[in-house]
C-alpha cells in the first residue's frame, strides 16, 4: 500500500541523521545559565524573583503575563545573579533570568524516580492545569503553550488528537530518540491529552525513514486504548501542522484557520513526552532533548541539558573544536536561524544544534530566474513563490497580499530548490514583514 | 573557539544539487540521439550546419554581452548551445553559412538578449531565427536535401520538397491521397528519419527517446508534448475521419515536420511556457490546434514554429489564467 503524505508540494532533502544512534545522554548543569523570559509564542513572562535569590531546580522563576504565555522555572539550583538583556536565537538582546549554579537541589515535590507511572485519575481541567503550571509549550519548535491547545474553544468540535513524530527536517533525530528510549512515557502522555480534551482516538505520524520507532511505538501502543501509529512517506516539510493533517486525516485547514478547524488537535511526541513529566512526575519544562549534530562535529549526539545552557557546552560534549565551523543553527537546516555567538541559551523551542562547516556555510553565486516552475512545484502552501519573491523585491505589498503570501510559512523548499540559487524566501520573508505591519494597522 | 565570525545567512541553509547549466546541458544530451541520426542521414552537411549555429550563437552571446550590456557573459551556462543546437535543427543540412550567420544574429540578438538575456526572453530564440530565416531566405529554407545514408560529401545531395510540403501542393491540385502516398516516404522511414526536413526534426524516434531522457532527468515533464501531439491527432484525426480523400492521416501530420522536435524539445522551454501544470496543457493544446490550423488552412505547409511562438506570447495569460489553488482555499 502506497504510504501517506500531505497532497501537493514536498521535497526530499538528504537526510543525514548522523545522530541517529547515538543514546541520549545526560548533560550536566552549567556554571551559569540564562534563561530568556520570551521562549515561547506570545507574551513574555513576568519575572518572580530578584537579584540574590536561592532557587532550586523546578522553582517558578516567571509566571505567565496573559492568556498566550508561559510559566518558567529554573533549570538549575543556586542564586540569580542578575536579571539582564543577553543575546538569544533571534540574534536580538533580550530579558533573561541568570542564575549562577550551586549543587543540583531539585524542587522537594517533583518525582525523579526512572520508574513509569502509567496510571490517572486526574480529570481534564486538572490535568490543563498541571500542564500550565509546569510552563509545556510546544517542543517541535512552534513553542505555543501548550495548555490552550489543550482547551477545545467552544462551539469547535475535535475528533482526534494528532500526534507529530515526523521529524521532517534533515539532521535533527531529538525526536526520534525519544520515541526510541521513552516510548510508554509518550504514550502516557498521549493518553493524558485524550483525557484534557476528550478525545477516543489519537493517531500518530511517524516518516518512514524511522523504522525502529513505528515497530516499537505499535508494539507498545497495543497497551493503550484509541492510540494508532502511522507510517507516513518521507516528505518535507510534513512535520509542518497543517501538511501533517493533512497526511494523517485527509484534512485541509483553511487558510489563516488552526488546526481545531477541521476537528484536530496536535501535539509533538517531545511535547507528549514533557506532558507525562509534569502530570505524573510532577516535573516542570526545565530540560530537553537537544540533537547536536553536523559534518562539522565530530560525536554527533542527543544530550538532555538544562535550559540556560549556552550553545557552547553542547558543542564542547559533542567533540569540542570548532576551528572548521562556518554556521551554528539552532535547529534543523531547513528552518533554523544562524546563531550570531555560540552564548546563545539552549531554550524551550531549542530541538537541534547544527554546525555547518565552512565550506557548506556560504550561498551560492545567483542566477537569472529561468522560470523552470519547480518553486511552484514544490511549494506545499500551492503558492507562486517565483512570483511572491519578485513582489517582494519590487515592493509590490498590495499583489503580495493578494497572492497569499502571508500564507507562507517559510519552511524553504523553494529556495532549497531552485537551479539558479536565488533566495526566494528572503524576498518572500521581506513581503512577509511589510505587509504583515499593514495589515496589524488596519486594525 | 575560533575568533572568525560566524555566518548567519537566513534559512534554508541547505541547497539541492541541480543547477541551471546541469538542466541546460541535460537538455544538449538529449538532443544527441537526434544529432546522431542526422549525420547518418545528412553527413557532413549536418556536422557543418550545427557546429557553425552553436559556434555563432555562443559567439553572439558573448559580443553583445561583452561590448553592448556590459555585463559578464554566460556563454557557459548552457543556453546559448541549446538555442544553436535547436537552430540548426530547424535547417536544411545544406543551408548556406553566411545565412546562418544572420539567423544566429536573429535568434541571440532579437530573440533573447534584447530583452534581458536568459530568462527574460518571452519566445523561443531558436524559433525567431528559425521564422526569421523563412521570411527572409524561403528558397534555401524549404529545399531540403533527400536522405542518402552515410553520405559523407554535400556537394551531390539531390534536393526535394518536404512530405507536408509535397502533400499540401498535391492536395492544393486535387490529387487523391491514394497517389500523394506514393510521392512521400512510407511510415517506417518517417518513423526513423529517413525522409526529406530539417536536420534535427526527420526522426521522430530518436527525439521521443531525447524526451524521454528528459523526463526521467525531471528537466521536462508530460505535459506540454502529450497536450500538443494529442490534440494535433485528435483535430487531424476527425478531419481525416470526416473525409479521408481531402485530409491527410493523423498518423502522417504526426511523423512529419517538425511536431516531434517542436512539442518535445521548442515548446517544453522553461523560459517561455507557463508556471503550472494545468497552464502547460492549455499551452500543449493551443500549440497544438495552431499547429493543425496552419498545416491544413495555412499558406505555409508547416505551423509548428509560428504555434509555439504565438502560444509563446500568450503565456504571460495562461499563466492568470491557471492560477494555482493554494493550500486551504478548496
Amino acid at each position: 500500500m502506497e504510504l501517506k503524505t500531505f497532497k501537493k508540494g514536498g521535497i526530499h532533502p538528504e537526510e543525514n541523521k548522523l545522530s541517529v544512534s547515538a543514546p541520549i545522554e545526560s548533560l550536566a548543569p552549567p556554571a551559569i545559565v540564562s534563561i530568556p523570559i520570551s521562549q515561547h509564542i506570545g507574551a513574555p513572562s513576568k519575572p518572580l524573583v530578584k537579584k540574590g535569590d536561592e532557587v532550586k531546580v523546578g522553582t517558578p522563576i516567571a509566571e505567565m503575563s496573559s492568556f498566550i504565555s508561559a510559566f518558567i522555572h529554573s533549570s538549575v539550583s543556586g542564586t540569580v545573579s542578575k536579571i539582564d538583556d543577553v543575546v538569544d536565537s533571534s540574534g536580538l538582546r533580550k530579558q533573561a533570568i541568570i542564575i549562577k549554579t550551586d549543587g543540583d537541589t531539585w524542587e522537594k515535590s517533583i518525582d525523579r524516580s526512572p520508574e513509569l507511572k502509567k496510571n490517572f485519575t486526574l480529570d481534564a481541567s486538572e490535568i490543563i492545569e498541571k500542564v500550565k503550571k509546569a510552563g509545556i509549550v510546544g517542543l517541535g519548535g512552534a513553542t505555543f503553550p501548550s495548555y490552550v491547545k489543550l482547551m477545545v474553544p467552544k462551539g469547535k468540535k475535535a475528533f482526534a488528537v494528532v500526534i507529530n513524530g515526523v521529524e521532517c527536517e534533515p539532521y535533527l533525530t531529538s525526536d526520534h530518540r525519544i520515541m526510541l528510549e521513552k516510548t510508554d512515557e509518550i504514550l502516557v502522555g498521549v493518553s493524558l491529552i485524550m483525557k484534557a480534551t476528550n478525545l477516543k482516538k489519537a493517531i500518530i505520524g511517524i516518516e518512514n525513514n524511522k523504522p525502529d520507532a513505528i515497530s516499537i511505538m505499535r508494539t507498545k501502543a497495543k497497551n493503550f486504548e484509541g492510540i494508532e501509529i502511522l507510517p507516513l512517506k518521507v516528505m518535507y516539510p510534513q512535520g509542518a501542522e497543517k501538511q501533517l493533517i493533512q497526511a494523517v486525516t485527509g484534512k485541509e485547514v483553511p487558510a489563516g484557520g488552526l488546526p481545531i478547524d477541521v476537528g484536530a488537535v496536535i501535539f509533538n511526541v517531545g511535547t507528549a513526552f514533557a506532558i507525562y513529566e509534569a502530570v505524573q512526575k510532577k516535573k516542570p519544562l526545565v530540560e530537553r532533548v537537544v540533537t547536536v549534530t553536523g559534518k562539522a562535529i565530530p560525536k554527533p549526539s542527543n544530550l538532555l541539558c538544562r535550559i540556560g545552557t549556552p550553545v557552547a557546552n553542547l558543542l564542547e560534549q559533542a567533540g569540542g573544536s570548532l576551528e572548521n565551523a562556518g554556521k551554528i543553527i539552532n535547529g534543523g537546516p531547513m528552518m533554523g536561524k544562524a546563531l550570531v555567538t555560540p552564548d546563545v541559551p539552549i531554550t524551550k523551542g531549542t530541538s537541534g544544534i547544527l554546525v555547518m562547516p565552512k565550506e557548506l556555510a556560504t550561498r551560492k553565486k545567483e542566477s537569472p530566474c529561468i522560470r523552470c516552475a519547480k518553486c511552484v512545484t514544490v511549494c506545499p502552501m500551492v503558492l507562486e513563490p517565483y512570483l511572491l519573491s519578485r513582489l517582494g523585491r519590487k515592493y509590490l505589498w498590495e499583489r503580495f497580499e493578494v497572492e497569499k503570501g502571508m500564507n507562507c510559512f517559510e519552511c524553504g523548499s523553494c529556495s532549497f530548490t531552485c537551479p539558479a540559487n536565488i533566495p526566494l524566501l528572503d524576498y518572500i520573508r521581506v513581503g512577509k514583514t511589510e505587509v504583515g505591519r499593514i495589515i496589524r494597522s488596519r486594525k | 573557539m575560533s575568533k572568525e565570525l560566524l555566518t548567519i545567512s537566513l534559512s534554508p541553509h541547505i541547497k539541492g544539487e541541480e543547477t541551471t547549466p546541469q538542466i541546460m546541458y541535460g537538455v544538449a544530451i538529449a538532443l544527441l540521439p537526434a544529432l546522431i541520426v542526422s549525420i547518418i542521414f545528412f553527413g557532413l552537411g549536418a556536422i557543418k550546419v550545427t557546429l557553425f549555429a552553436v559556434a555563432f550563437c555562443l559567439l553572439f552571446e558573448f559580443l553583445i554581452q561583452k561590448f553592448i550590456m556590459k555585463v559578464e557573459s554566460s556563454i557557459g551556462d548552457g543556453s546559448a548551445l541549446i538555442t544553436g543546437l535547436l537552430l540548426a535543427f530547424n535547417l536544411p543540412s545544406n543551408f548556406p553559412i553566411w545565412m546562418l550567420l544572420i539567423g544566429a544574429l536573429a535568434a541571440m540578438a532579437i530573440g533573447k538578449l534584447s530583452f534581458g538575456g536568459l530568462g527574460n526572453n518571452p519566445f523561443n530564440p531558436a524559433l525567431v531565427g528559425r521564422v526569421f530565416l523563412l521570411i527572409c531566405f524561403p528558397v534555401q529554407m524549404t529545399s531540403w536535401p533527400l536522405p542518402k545514408l552515410f553520405s559523407f560529401s554535400s556537394l551531390d545531395s539531390v534536393t526535394g520538397a518536404t512530405a507536408l510540403g509535397v502533400a499540401k501542393e498535391a492536395i492544393k491540385q486535387g490529387q487523391s491521397i491514394a497517389h500523394i502516398k506514393t510521392l512521400i516516404p512510407g511510415n517506417l522511414d518517417l518513423f526513423l528519419g529517413q525522409a526529406g526536413g530539417s536536420l534535427g526534426e526527420v526522426s521522430a524516434l530518436a527525439l521521443i527517446l531525447g524526451g524521454l531522457y528528459m523526463l526521467y532527468k525531471k528537466i521536462i515533464t508530460w505535459h506540454i508534448p502529450v497536450s500538443f501531439i494529442g490534440t494535433v491527432i485528435i483535430f487531424t484525426g476527425i478531419l481525416w475521419a470526416i473525409n479521408c480523400e481531402q485530409y491527410m492521416s493523423p498518423l502522417f501530420h504526426l511523423l512529419t515536420g517538425g511536431l516531434m522536435l517542436g512539442a518535445i524539445f521548442m515548446a517544453t522551454d522553461m523560459v517561455t511556457s507557463p508556471m503550472t501544470k494545468k497552464g502547460q496543457l492549455i499551452f500543449g493544446v493551443g500549440c497544438g490546434l495552431l499547429t493543425v490550423i496552419i498545416r491544413i488552412f495555412g499558406a505555409y505547409p508547416e505551423g509548428v514554429s509560428f504555434a509555439i511562438l504565438l502560444m509563446n506570447a500568450v503565456v504571460p495569460l495562461i499563466n492568470i489564467l491557471s492560477k494555482p489553488k493554494p493550500f486551504g482555499t478548496n
